[in-house]
């Protein structure tokens, strides 16, 4: 059926003469543009239009395809980077070149590449939607485990083995339906699972303060928000470059062309710690960057997350990291806003706090329909007006995230990475970890942790009666403290992201270094309590060579050499 | 397409309405012919098969309903050619030197594409600009966008203008040009920047666009585009460094704030449009580097902070897109300090991929660090020393204290004519720090300490 436009005014499309379904993708124009209805009025219905309609008329042509926004998914995901309608950017530079032009479509799964598909089912056996035919090798480390789509079922009347192309067919069932290695999947609605759980296990970072402070479960939810420079991005690239996930969706929503090439750039050159395979072939890539059209920048993050549910579904760690959630909320605000639609707290739309909640609901610990354990963390960076948490973003955000890594525009003007405060945010999950470190990382990590957190509580409040009285003023063993939080600070929780070695830290040697200081802070409050001046015990030499062992290649070697010299120089203060 | 419609309903503010019109493209560049004989243009906002809405850019005076509007067929363009280098024309691109009009090699629409985001290259050739707290602690690389935010009454324009003059990628020889766009900026300021230009050489490898305080606001908002236009033009199709400065975003922002108005928009903070990142976006985005492309577009944009308030929404959504921003400080500028740069609040986010061995020098981003950290320890000293006096501060604060003043007189201050190499600019920083304690030079890696440290490196 074909219909006429009606109106243009921007991103937004009125069009007659069809009787689209909500949710539809249409085509717009003579060039084909796409766009999706949001809205139907009588005879007329209104289109969020993904690309730009400069020059479009009223009166140019409207084709309905009936069917809601979907990504393709198989093999071919990893190592992809698209747009926020999953258009490969590769597949677009070489269709029409270094800027991108529009009516122009592209496949999200390329069509010729041949896979290598071994089949796990025989004929007879009965499959239900969800469960694994077969498996293809994707990546080296990854094997990508094919699928029946949720919504079917069947018993297997034919099952091939050997290459095929992802739109082939590999699989047939008695009632003629046929199963390729692609499916697709409307992007709005969630994949349905078997059951979800509370998530148990940490995501490991390889950052000091989000694996040692506030930590996040895999398959749980974390916001961070920051103003502007305060370190968004660069923690949300630590996470997707370090952490111990099998799968990294890494969404550009709304932010900067250069990040994202920055990271094509990094990731095939980088290793996963875990694999030692190149970080690209763990990650698809979604860029929707800030001057793309803002409709496609709202549909960005359903296309990240409905790929990231695809892995979980067989059974995968996945990280998706959303950055910024901040930019998708504004592209509904500005939809709303041309749909002339009642505006809520700050312009936003009623519905704001509803998508939000329903995004991160779509995280979890789950058991899929193949009956494997899979999970999706979600990690959104939020990026408040002026950096003040106040707005609307983020109070809906922290109302439905378990982790918040609040970020101080303070602690960044002075170069303290990652600038997460810690006084304010939180984790948790952390209670309900406390088992897995004390069994993983060693029996004396919590309280470890523990401690060191009520000092860094403790230094706030000495802080402000040094700012009336100066810290000369303090009696000795809180002067001690202080030196201690000093420490905390500088040599753990400060972490370069730019250092080669500093940039990732086991957790092994967190545990060291956090070890380590608390050596001094005992040593150090024996001989205070020994009668040993102040002066004495703050000039050992050994105290302030700990702050360089975490950048040296042989942690190991340089810890002793620092920890041997810390006792030689106590036993010569005496009192130890 | 040329045919004249005199069916204008409405006039209001900037904008204009007409009915019952052949179907109209959005977007599309209209002239309007006024009874009198002038001709002004506008673009279309919004079309549908009953009105048309069209912002006229020369603002509405004089329109009536006789008045005839002509729908050009196409989205605005630029004619662009390698001989505007050396032009000044008006804030919609019409020649002001009483030169001819450019005769076209292309003619582009002045929205421009997106640059796709697989095709971006990212930048990482070092721009000296022989400012020390630029180069030394907010180092600006080829395809960057770095603003910088200043108040009204600071020397924005001298710092932009010595940045102009001294920006060089050392060792390289490649072809540079200046496209300058003044949006909304005063006559007298105007002239200054032509005057430097002129002194300076720098004219005849510059195309200017100027906007003046007098000229019509709504022109703003297609100035940036028209020289960022030009700029991408030289750039990709003519092997281009160019670096553009536009000035003032302040003033584009207000042109923004009065078009929402103007077509009742809700308004989002302050005002201000709630698609402002949006639109902000789709200027500074413009810049970057192309894998396979010699050319680059370098942006360094002035931006009066209201109020000095760095939460504003101007510099706020800015600072969300640009890659860093060079704070300008009046506190400084009290001080006498020029140029007063507060590297604090400063930042460059490219800096990391622009520094380093065989780029500046592998000490670098170590002693960048170390001088964030004592200057920042340094300024809150000073806060405390105004309750509690210098007596009550222990050996350590004292001279993290001096540190903060040597920072600020030996690095951060020099000439308006001095142009210092990335070495000196290192050197001094060694020089400095090598006062405090090597205790406290935690930031810095022992083998930077024992080839750099003036106390080590002698011996
Ligand atoms: N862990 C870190 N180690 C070293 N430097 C860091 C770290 N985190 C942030 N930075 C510094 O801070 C700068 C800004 O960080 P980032 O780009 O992540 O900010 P952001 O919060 O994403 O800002 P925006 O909202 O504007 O995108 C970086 O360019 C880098 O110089
Ligand atoms: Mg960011």
């Amino acid at each position: 059926m074909k219909g006429e436009i009606y109106r243009v005014a921007g991103p937004v499309v009125t069009i007659m003469g069809i009787k689209p379904k909500m949710y539809d993708v249409v085509h717009i124009g003579h060039e084909g543009l796409m766009g999706e209805v949001i809205r139907i009025q009588r005879d007329k219905a209104t289109v969020q239009v993904y690309e730009d309609t400069s020059g479009i008329k009223p009166g140019e042509p409207v084709v309905n395809t009936g069917k809601s926004l979907s990504v393709e998914l198989g093999p071919g995901l990893l190592e992809s980077i698209y747009d926020g309608i999953q258009r490969p950017l590769k597949v677009l530079q070489e269709k029409m070149g270094d800027f991108i032009d529009r009516g122009v479509t592209a496949n999200g799964l390329d069509r010729e590449k041949v896979w290598e598909f071994k089949p796990v089912v025989l004929i007879g056996d009965f499959v239900k939607g969800g469960a694994v035919i077969g498996t293809v090798q994707e990546t080296m480390n990854i094997e990508h485990k094919i699928m029946v789509p949720p919504t079917v079922s069947g018993t297997v009347e034919e099952i091939k083995s050997g290459k095929f192309k992802v739109d082939e067919t590999v699989c047939v069932l008695t009632d003629g339906t046929e199963i390729s290695m692609m499916q697709k999947w409307p992007v709005r609605m969630p994949r349905p699972v078997e059951k979800k759980f509370i998530p148990n296990r940490p995501l490991i970072t390889g950052q000091r303060i989000l694996d040692g402070l506030f930590p996040v479960a895999k398959g749980g939810t974390a916001a961070i928000p920051g103003p502007f420079g305060s370190g968004k991005t660069v923690t949300q690239q630590q996470l997707a470059k370090w952490s111990d996930t099998d799968i990294v969706v890494y969404i550009g929503c709304g932010e900067r062309g250069n990040e994202m090439a920055d990271v094509l750039n990094e990731f095939p050159e980088l290793q996963d710690p875990q694999t030692g395979r190149p970080l690209m072939e763990r990650t698809v890539l979604i860029a929707n960057t800030s001057n793309m059209p803002v409709a496609a920048r709202e549909a960005s993050v359903y296309t990240g997350i409905t790929i990231a549910e695809y892995y979980r579904d067989m059974g995968y760690d996945v990280s998706l990291m959303a950055d910024s959630s901040s930019r998708w909320a504004e592209a509904m605000r500005e939809i709303s806003s041309r749909l002339e639609e009642m505006p809520g707290e700050e312009g936003y739309p009623a519905y704001l706090s509803a998508r939000l909640s329903e995004f991160y609901e779509r995280a979890g610990l789950v058991k899929s329909l193949a009956g494997e354990e899979g999970s999706i963390t979600v990690i959104g960076a939020v990026s408040p007006p002026g950096g003040d948490f106040s707005e609307p973003v983020t109070q809906n955000t922290l109302r439905i995230v378990k982790v918040f890594w609040a970020l101080d525009a303070k602690l960044a003007q002075r170069r303290h990475f990652p600038s997460i405060d810690w006084l304010t945010s939180y984790s948790l999950y952390t209670k309900g970890l406390s088992g897995w470190f004390a069994e993983n990382v060693a029996p004396d990590w919590v309280p470890l942790r523990d401690h060191a957190m009520e000092l860094l509580q403790q230094e706030s409040e000495l802080q402000e009666i040094v700012q009336l009285v100066g810290s000369d003023a303090l009696p000795e063993d809180q002067q001690l403290i202080l030196e201690i939080c000093r420490m905390l600070r500088e040599y753990f929780l400060q972490q370069n992201a730019f250092h080669p070695v500093d940039t990732y830290c086991p957790f092994d040697k967190q545990y060291k270094l956090l070890k380590a200081i608390s050596k001094y802070s005992d040593m150090a409050q024996a001989s205070l309590e020994a009668g040993i001046p102040m002066k004495d015990i703050l000039s050992i030499e050994s105290k302030d060579e700990l702050a360089k062992v975490k950048f040296e290649e042989d942690f190991e070697g340089a810890l002793n050499v620092v920890m041997e010299k810390m006792d030689k120089e106590f036993a010569a203060l005496g009192g130890n | 397409m040329t045919k004249e419609y005199k069916t204008i309903i409405e006039i209001s503010g900037p904008l204009m309405f007409i009915e019952k019109t052949e179907p109209v493209g959005y977007g599309e560049l209209v002239h309007i012919n006024l009874p009198d004989g002038t001709t002004k243009r506008g673009q279309v906002l919004d079309t549908s098969a009953d009105v048309v809405a069209v912002q006229v850019f020369e603002g509405t005076g004089g329109l009536n309903e006789e008045s005839g509007v002509v729908f050009s067929g196409e989205t605005i363009k630029l004619a662009v050619s390698k001989d505007m280098l050396g032009r000044i024309l008006s804030g919609s691109g019409e020649p002001l030197d009483g030169g001819p009009r450019i005769i076209p090699e292309d003619r582009l629409d002045v929205n421009g594409s997106s640059m796709n985001p697989y095709s971006r290259m990212p930048p990482e050739d070092f721009i000296q600009t022989g400012i020390s707290t630029i180069d030394g602690t907010n180092t600006l690389v080829r395809g960057q966008k770095l603003p910088i935010f200043s108040g009204s009454g600071l020397p924005h324009n001298e710092i932009a203008l010595q940045i102009a003059r001294q920006a060089k990628v050392p060792g390289s020889e490649e072809p540079f040009a200046v496209v300058f766009a003044a949006m909304g900026i005063t006559n007298e300021e105007a002239q200054y920047f032509m005057q430097d230009f002129e002194k300076t050489g720098a004219l005849e490898r510059a195309v200017v666009f100027l906007n003046l305080a007098d000229d019509p606001a709504v022109e703003r908002i297609i100035t940036p585009r028209m020289a960022l236009t030009a700029a991408e033009y030289l750039a990709y199709e003519h092997d281009m460094h160019v670096l553009v400065i536009l000035t003032d975003i302040t003033n584009y922002c207000e042109a923004l704030r009065q078009m929402g108005a103007a077509r009742e928009e809700v308004p989002g903070r302050r005002g201000y449009p709630g698609y402002m990142y949006t639109d902000l976006a789709s200027l500074y985005e413009r810049a970057g580097v192309i894998k396979g492309r010699k050319g680059s577009v370098t942006q360094f944009s002035i931006l009066t902070m209201p109020g000095d308030d760095i939460t504003h929404p101007i510099p706020d959504l800015s600072g969300y897109i640009t890659e860093g921003q060079i704070v300008v400080s009046r506190e400084l500028h009290m001080k006498g300090i020029y140029p007063p740069i507060n590297v604090l609040p400063s930042l460059s986010r490219l800096m990391n991929s622009g520094i380093g061995e065989g780029k500046t020098r592998d000490d670098h981003k170590a002693v960048s660090d170390q001088m964030y950290a004592g200057y920042a320890e340094g300024r809150d000293l000073r806060g405390l020393v105004a309750i509690v006096g210098k007596e009550a501060l222990s050996d350590r604060d004292q001279r993290i204290l001096e540190f903060a003043d040597l920072f600020e007189s030996r690095f951060v201050r020099q000439g308006r004519d001095e142009d210092r190499s990335i070495e000196e600019t290192l050197t001094i920083g060694w020089e400095i720090l090598s006062e405090l304690p090597e205790a406290l030079l935690t930031r810095i890696d022992n083998k930077y300490i024992d080839k750099y440290h003036p106390a080590h490196k002698s011996n």
